[in-house]
């Protein structure tokens, strides 16, 4: 196939699937970052603003831990082990963090007005950007190169690297064992019961404060996932990334139906897909508002999501 | 006031205590300028932004504070008053029509923006209202960055002209003054916050103004007695939008520029939402005294303790961790959480928000112990 002209490279097959492939590339890491706000919801029904500063606290981690442990000079089975490592500290850290935030701060407002949780979530953010400003410092931050981006296919008219492969495969893993675990575990059958209704939950006799603790502790951990994802694959951080991953990610949990997993990883690749293709035939600086005039259309056309139902079953 | 009748003594007494304290400090305001020299400097300008942000933190308090809606975005309505100014008044564009009118057309148009976001909005639950506010306002930004051809992009609109531009007044050029004297603006913004603040004490106790809090108090009970919830939140929906968009017109004129789109962002939303909060939802005295802390803490606070700290020369380095501005959005956070822990209904509290808020609380109290 003779090659385009550069003004028509733009509608030529190849860059769509391109712009495709990274579409749903992104779209994995939103749907991570979204699977995190839809079990918050489900379960307590709070906005958790404080997630995408949660996620950036956990890059730092990654940051710090990269750097301590010299692994950018390590082997390549070396890296891949590294790479298991600071997923599961990353999810650690952030799972224990956002447990410990649920304990302290949202806990008490349990019985109070809705704004006060949502309030609280949106100061607690800016704490833990204040954090992240004294972790990083003021500017942005490049995430060394740990794993390679090498394309697998062959030729140079489609890219998809190992870095992509990354993500797809961390993403798909993460949310096959989340769903086993809500659907077929004594303690996602707890969160299904405590977010359909928490008074009922503890009558039959679950220990509803620990079931939201948990819940907290899971969303938290895959943020911490995605942090480390997201460093790997975006490779530049800052401390005000949160703020923009996490209306993209509560956008995708929204759009999929607010609440239910495969709503928000449909939800996910969709933002992405919009998100990339916007940016290849829009033009990059109007993708924020067109993401964000789809989530209104959505949430006044069809406010229970794509996928969500009115009665629908949570978390 | 129709139901004065009904108050204790106490009570007179407390609203009589409160309306002179108002009045005492417009007074004060008012006759500052003449004994204070470094009013007609910089802090003239100071107080001016004070004043500004007063407005629109009163025209927030009407959706959040009055009707219990969480507003996300009214920067962006702020901007839009801001940018509509420009554009009627910069010479790049041939209206030119001058401040009064372009005011008004910020005020319309703000309004007009406000009901046709919240017509089809305001049915969503709170909380989704809330996202849809804060998507709104990222849409406006990013659409007032874009449009270059239109709003200057990064560069804003200007020159805005001052207000009584060309207009001679006895000898005398207004534009001129006011382009040269920041004094002028301060007795401006603090006219037209003395009408808001008296606009917005009427309309607590008109009908429309109770209504609202019916609404927020308790949709369904304020249905039933016959309230047409969706009618009663579009209007205070729009009556924020409106004041918003008054008080960024007066921002464009008084900065003379529209500055860049980034002065509307989300930051600025919130940190006027903080105000509110802090200081007392629906409550007047309280939502002036929040904005008084919060850009006070900018303007006054934070470069003293910066100043100071530099002076005890303890960070040779710079770091922003020894440095008192650094933990500007801890001091923010923190501040926030505690006040929803201690004291939801704010320093100075509306008794009526802080009367539902605690019979939640004991609401809540009684059905724990069953």
């Amino acid at each position: 196939m003779p090659a385009l002209p550069p003004h028509l490279a733009m509608i030529s097959l190849e860059f769509f699937l391109q712009q495709c492939l990274i579409g749903v590339t992104n779209g994995a890491l939103i749907a991570l970052v979204a699977m995190g706000y839809s079990m918050v919801y489900g379960i307590i029904g709070l906005i958790n603003f404080a997630h995408g500063d949660l996620i950036m606290l956990g890059a730092c981690l990654a940051l710090s831990l990269v750097g301590a442990s010299g692994l950018v000079d390590a082997g390549p089975t070396a890296t891949w082990w590294g790479v298991v490592l600071l997923l599961l500290a990353c999810g650690l850290f952030c799972g224990t963090l956002n447990m410990a935030v649920d304990r302290f701060i949202y806990k008490p407002l349990r019985n109070a007005s809705k704004l006060a949780p949502l309030v609280s979530a949106i100061g607690v953010s800016f704490i833990f950007m204040n954090v992240g400003l004294f972790w990083l410092g003021p500017a942005d931050r490049s995430f060394p190169e740990l794993v390679p981006p090498t394309n697998l296919f062959s030729g140079d008219t489609l890219q998809f690297t190992y870095q992509d492969l990354l993500v797809v495969v961390v993403v798909v893993l993460l949310m096959v064992a989340l769903s086993v675990l809500v659907r077929s575990t004594r303690l996602g059958r707890a969160m299904r019961a405590v977010s359909q209704d928490p008074t009922a939950a503890a009558l039959v006799g679950v220990d509803v404060d620990r079931v939201i603790a948990a819940t907290f502790f899971i969303g938290g951990a895959l943020g911490g996932a995605a942090s480390v994802i997201y460093s790997l694959y975006i490779k530049t951080i800052g401390f005000q990334m949160g703020f923009q991953n996490g209306l993209y990610a509560f956008t995708a949990a929204v759009l999929g139906g607010i609440g239910s997993i495969p709503g928000a990883v449909v939800g996910g690749l969709v933002i992405g897909l919009v998100r990339s293709l916007a940016s290849a035939y829009v033009g990059e600086r109007w993708t924020g508002a067109i993401v964000f005039a789809i989530l209104i259309v959505i949430l006044v056309f069809r406010p229970e999501g794509l996928l969500g139902r009115r009665t629908r079953e949570k978390v | 006031m129709s139901n004065s009748g009904e108050l204790s003594q106490r009570q007179q007494a407390w609203v009589l205590i409160k309306d002179h304290w108002d009045v005492s400090a417009l007074l004060v305001l008012a006759i500052a300028p003449l004994g204070v020299p470094a009013l007609g400097g910089a802090l003239g300008g100071q107080f001016t932004t004070l004043f500004i942000y007063s407005i629109l933190a009163l025209g927030l308090n009407v959706m959040v504070g009055y009707t219990g809606l969480v507003h996300l975005g009214i920067a962006a309505f702020f901007g839009i008053g801001a940018y509509v100014t420009g554009i009627l008044t910069v010479p790049m564009y041939p209206f030119q029509i001058g401040f009064l009118g372009a005011a008004i057309a910020s005020i319309v148009v703000a309004a007009g923006i406000g009901l046709a976001l919240g017509a089809p909005t305001l049915r969503l639950r709170g909380d989704y209202l809330a996202i849809v506010t804060l998507g709104f306002g990222e849409v406006v930004k990013v659409t007032l960055r874009n449009l270059e051809q239109i709003t200057g992009g990064m560069k804003g609109l200007n020159p805005v002209p001052p207000p009584g531009a060309g207009v001679k007044l006895g000898g005398l050029d207004v534009g001129l003054s006011f382009a040269i004297d920041p004094r002028w603006f301060y007795y401006l913004s603090l006219g037209i916050l003395a009408i808001v603040v008296i606009a917005m004490r009427r309309l607590e106790n008109s009908r429309l103004g109770r209504a609202w809090m019916a609404v927020r108090e308790d949709e369904l009970a304020a249905t039933a007695m016959g309230i047409s919830a969706t009618r009663v939140k579009l209007s205070a929906f729009a009556m924020s939008s409106a004041i918003a968009g008054l008080a960024g017109s007066l921002y464009a004129a008084s900065l003379s520029t529209t500055a860049d789109p980034n002065a509307y962002d989300f930051n600025r939303s919130i940190m006027v939402l903080c105000a509110v909060i802090l200081g007392g939802l629906g409550s007047i005295p309280g939502t002036l005294l929040g904005v008084g802390i919060l850009v006070g803490f900018d303007t006054v606070l934070a470069p003293w303790a910066d100043s100071w700290i530099q002076q005890l020369d303890i960070n040779p380095t710079g770091s922003s961790m020894l440095s008192f501005s650094g933990w500007r959005l801890a001091i923010f956070g923190v501040a926030l959480v505690l006040v929803m822990r201690l004291r939801p209904e704010g320093l100075v509290p509306s008794r009526r928000v802080a009367a539902e808020l605690h019979r939640e609380e004991e609401h809540a109290a009684i059905t724990k112990g069953f």
